[in-house]
């Protein structure tokens, strides 16, 4: 009998019926909701017998631009969930005063907020940043395809894997309660024995890992693949935003891992790193953390520039103003972020002179993204603006983004600091800046390289709609913040006794409101530009009047990027190809040689999700036999030496020729 | 079992270096001796110096040991991994370079503000000294 | 824009058309992104010892590092793992002398010298374990045992790989591929050996002194 039980254990942990939340009406809805919405695509997939073409040409997919894409579904779908999380926090909290204790206990609204968070930085703009760099970045190189294409489409799929454990927690068991960072104590096992953080840890882990990989792969690629002739100081502005990035996670995302790592030590071996007792030091927790979690937001908001910076340039028909000391403050702000991290804990009682000289590394790092905000206006100025949707989230970034970062300078003065610390002010700066820098450059970036990945454009009417609401809804939703926190209302609760506060949380709800329409227009604006996409069509492949290469290539553009390598001679490549008379090459094509798709990727990440979920549930049997399939298929892997083949040179002269017809019947 | 051409990848060459002047230096037995050579000796000192106690005060011994150390990672970057400015266009330096300096950064930073952390909030706690053994209080009934 | 054919085979193959090129071989990027793993790889470390480096004084009323490090088998260990270094640097020559059978026998010496240095430390961390100094009994052990046993893990990852690597030298040969791989190790074993410059100074040798 014993060996039995034992047995039991082993497979199944701590995992048991009592995971799944009977007793919570809005998870069951919700999981109904998800039921019947998975069914039905599921059941559409099949009837319209979709999975042949969704395994070899999705999944498996070792294309860029599939993988781009992919990413940026993702994005939007886990937006979906995330802003789920934000409506729910703001209702309750808008109607939360004195005996009204809403509709979220803490126990759930803590959860709520810590999901939110989560959701956001790692599942929403993580993956939309990455998606776009994905896509666009080999094709504003010349590039054929990324240095490493398989180690791409493993990192989407750890990337995924990760979300779909964080989607899981809904389900069975529940998310952490500790806010978006975990800080222990509260996220050690004392005080966190439950498995929330376990499957924060985890999910955050296994996307880390590709996350990683990815930056590895983008830097590889630009510094290796770019075409001949493109110099460092004549790649776009977007890949040197991206070169930075890359960087920035390469540096940064080790130090998460190790972190995280030291936390599971923590909980499930009872180490010492971050205990009260036994000699362990939460405080460094907080100090190690940060040290990656500032790095992380520039590694956000650095891409949302790049894109800036090409869209400014491509609607202002005009080349970018100051390209030199672009670069220079993109690399200032890459080294400078490390300088800085201690802002994020001044109230934690490191004393005036670690302040002091950390307030003055943060006050100083807000000068070089001012230079990029002068030379963005430097360059509107004369030029002949157009005021497509782009551009129209370019501009409410620029406005929206300078308030956000003079809260910031404010809060980089560490008295100031001590009294807003962890207050609805620091909440509405970082919003600020996100959705102001991050989400706004999306959006643009978004309808900007739209035309070139599906071939028509995107409607403009209701981008116009989602972008009036976003800004609309976003001033609405978190002004009202600003003026919360300056009174001293803190942040993560969620019920107030002081009933004179609750007029702003109303407002903040109504701009909450607002937001949902401006997401509700976005989606609207993809139907609607699907059925309109005759009318809407790019068939030049360069709708807007591009500067950059990816503007040369059909779309959109074949799988093989370009038939021939462009040369390259001078900044805004293709602005150079245009004037100087560029006549396209319409015959000499050779094959031409390019990687396989493979499933290991997926299979890969799978299993290491399937390992996660056993780690988190202590089910120790599992958890080995997965770690060892994991391993076995990584080794399996290893022994395909036959990852690529030719596209036939007949192939080759087909599609091109296609092309040549179709512009010679435009001209 | 053949020895190369087991195969019919024409992608792959069998033989000698790689081609586009890709590769690092690969060094030579000289050089391979030479670091092998180095590195003992610059093992065997500190071992030496901590065993035999052969300086009076810690910190001395401690600065002695990091900077032997310092040395002997030097050492394994150019005779062991051919760490030069040119391997990969000055990139694997730059990478290098870029890495250590924020090491430095990480934990210099860290050691101070942890320093000043400790100070400040944790009175009475002096390193090294013994905290009263408190019990686990998982192991607690 | 123009649309008559450019550079027609035959007319003017001297000269380069302007805004392309026939035929282009992109370098390969694999040991260039390898180093960067391990660049990245090198602050993980540099987390771990930035966790000792505050850590390592915090007794919690257990053992001091001077109480329970055996110098002697340091030593030892050390000196096996520099001598897997270079074992392998015979490998990476014999391997440009294009000498198979030779690289697979340095090769699997190295493979060897770090199974030992594995089983050496196993044999520490079951010792400490055992006379209840496990992981869990301070906070200078909890960094000791996380530093010294990633990096253990690393050697031990080292040894799968250069197992599998074996297999398919065996199977392939010195292709291209192969030799790729080949470098990457060698990268990835004396960036080993440079981590553990790193720990024999700081965690041992300076754990001991007081």
């Amino acid at each position: 009998m014993p060996d039995h039980i034992d047995l039991a254990k082993l497979i199944l942990g701590r995992l048991s019926w009592d995971a799944i939340p009977y007793h919570e009406p809005i998870l069951l809805m919700t999981f109904a909701g998800v039921a019947i919405g998975g069914a039905a695509v599921l059941g559409l997939l099949t009837y319209f017998r979709l999975w042949g073409v969704l395994w070899r040409d999705w999944i498996t997919s070792i294309d860029h631009k599939r993988i781009g894409i992919m990413y940026i579904v993702l994005g939007v779908v886990m937006l979906l969930r995330g802003f789920a999380d934000a409506l729910m926090m703001r209702a309750q909290q808008a109607m939360a005063f004195g005996d009204s204790a809403g509709f979220l206990p803490p126990h759930h609204y803590d959860q709520i907020f810590t999901a939110h968070g989560v959701i956001m930085i790692f599942f929403v703009a993580m993956p939309l940043v990455t998606g776009l760099m994905n896509y666009v970045v080999p094709l504003q190189i010349g590039a054929r395809d990324v240095a490493f294409p398989f180690l791409n489409n493993f990192s989407f799929w750890m990337t995924t894997f990760g979300s779909v454990l964080v989607m899981v927690s809904l389900f069975v068991g529940e998310f952490a309660r500790t806010g978006w960072l975990a800080y222990p104590p509260l996220s050690g096992i004392l005080a966190s024995p439950d498995v929330g953080v376990d499957y924060y840890i985890w999910s955050l882990q296994i996307a880390g890992v590709g996350t990683l990989l990815s930056g590895i792969n983008l830097i590889a690629t630009i510094v290796k693949m770019r075409a001949p002739g493109m110099t460092m100081m004549k790649m776009p502005v977007f890949t040197w935003t991206s070169l930075c990035t890359n960087v920035l996670i390469v540096a940064a995302f080790p130090v998460l891992t190790a972190v995280l790592a030291m936390l599971g030590l923590d909980r499930t071996f009872g180490t010492n790193f971050f205990t009260s007792d036994l000699g362990g030091s939460a405080m460094m927790y907080v100090n190690l953390i940060w040290i990656w979690g500032h790095p992380e937001v520039y590694i956000l908001v650095l891409p949302a520039f790049g894109v800036f910076s090409e869209v400014v340039s491509t609607f202002c028909s005009k080349r970018l103003f100051g390209y030199t000391s672009m670069v220079y403050a993109s690399v200032v702000i890459t080294i400078l972020s490390y300088l800085v991290w201690l802002h994020h804990f001044f109230t934690m009682g490191s004393g005036a002179s670690v302040n002091s000289f950390f307030g003055i590394t943060t006050m100083i790092i807000s000068i070089p993204t001012g230079a990029k905000m002068f030379n963005w206006l430097f360059t509107m100025y004369r030029g002949r603006i157009r005021f497509e949707v782009p551009m129209l989230w370019t501009m409410g970034f620029m406005v929206t983004f300078v308030i956000g970062g003079m809260t910031g300078v404010l809060l980089a003065v560490p008295p100031a600091d001590f009294v807003l610390h962890n207050s609805l002010f620091l909440i509405a700066h970082f919003h600020n800046v996100i959705i102001g820098g991050v989400v706004f450059g999306m959006f643009a970036g978004i309808n900007y390289w739209f035309p070139k990945a599906f071939g028509y454009k995107l409607d403009p009417f209701w981008g116009k709609c989602s972008f009036w609401f976003w800004t609309i809804g976003f001033y609405f939703a978190f002004m009202p913040l600003y003026v919360l926190g300056l009174m001293g209302v803190t942040r993560r609760l969620n019920h107030f006794d002081d009933p004179s506060l609750q007029i702003w949380f109303v407002i903040a709800a109504f701009g909450a409101g607002l937001i949902a329409l401006g997401i509700g227009s976005f989606l609207v604006q993809l139907v609607v530009s699907y059925r309109r996409r005759a009318e809407l069509a790019d068939l030049t492949g360069d709708p807007w009047g591009g500067r950059t290469l990816e503007w040369s290539t059909s779309s959109p553009p074949p799988s093989y990027n370009f038939a021939f390598t462009p040369r390259v001679h001078d900044i805004d490549a293709w602005t150079d190809m245009k004037q100087h008379g560029y006549a396209r090459p319409v015959d000499g094509f050779v094959a031409i040689h390019m990687p396989k798709n493979t499933g290991a990727g997926f299979v890969i990440a799978a299993l290491s999700a399937a390992f996660g979920f056993a780690l988190i549930w202590q089910m120790w049997l599992p958890a080995v036999l997965s770690f060892a399939a994991m391993l076995v298929a990584v080794i399996v892997h290893t022994f395909n030496y036959h990852r690529d083949f030719y596209i036939p040179a007949d192939e080759v002269v087909r599609t091109e020729g296609e092309r040549t017809r179709l512009l010679g019947s435009l001209a | 079992m053949s020895a190369n051409n087991g195969h019919s990848d024409h992608s792959d060459h069998a033989h000698g270096h790689g081609h586009h002047g890709t590769h690092a230096d690969h060094g030579s037995l000289k050089s391979y001796l030479i670091g092998f050579v180095l590195a003992v000796v610059l093992t065997a000192i500190p071992f030496w110096l901590v065993m035999g106690k052969v300086f009076d005060k810690s910190s001395v011994t401690g600065i002695v040991l990091l900077a032997l150390a310092a040395v002997q990672v030097v050492v394994h970057m150019v005779y062991f991994l051919h760490m030069n400015t040119k391997s990969e266009g000055g990139w694997n330096m730059l990478a290098l370079v870029f890495t250590v300096m924020l090491v430095v950064i990480m934990l210099s930073g860290s050691l101070w503000v942890m320093y000043h952390l400790n100070h400040n909030m944790m009175p009475g706690m002096m390193s090294g000294a013994a905290t009263s053994t408190t019990p686990d209080p998982r192991s607690l009934p | 824009m123009n649309t008559h054919t450019a550079n027609p085979h035959g007319a003017d193959m001297s000269a380069q058309p302007r805004y392309y090129v026939r035929e282009h071989h992109p370098e390969n990027g694999t040991l260039l992104g390898f180093w960067i793993y391990l660049m990245s790889d090198c602050l993980i470390f540099a987390c771990l010892f930035a966790a000792y480096a505050v850590l390592g004084r915090n007794y919690a009323g257990g053992p001091t590092g001077a109480e329970v490090f055996e110098l002697p088998v340091v030593a030892l260990n050390t000196s096996i793992l520099l001598l897997s270094s270079i074992t392998y640097g015979f490998a990476m020559l014999e391997m440009q002398r294009d000498r198979l059978r030779a690289t697979m026998i340095w090769l699997a010496i190295t493979g060897l010298l770090g199974a030992c240095f594995i089983y050496l430390e196993l044999s520490e961390f079951a010792h400490l374990i055992a006379e209840g100094n496990g992981p869990q009994r301070s906070g200078f052990l909890t960094s000791f045992f996380s530093l010294v046993g990633t990096h253990g893990l690393h050697v031990t990852f080292g040894i799968v790989w250069l197992v599998t690597l074996l297999f398919q030298l065996g199977r392939h040969g010195l292709t291209e591929a192969n030799q790729r791989r080949l470098m990457c190790l060698s990268m990835f074993w004396h960036f080993l050996d440079v981590v553990w410059i790193g720990v024999f100074t700081f965690v041992y040798l300076m754990g001991v002194l007081p």
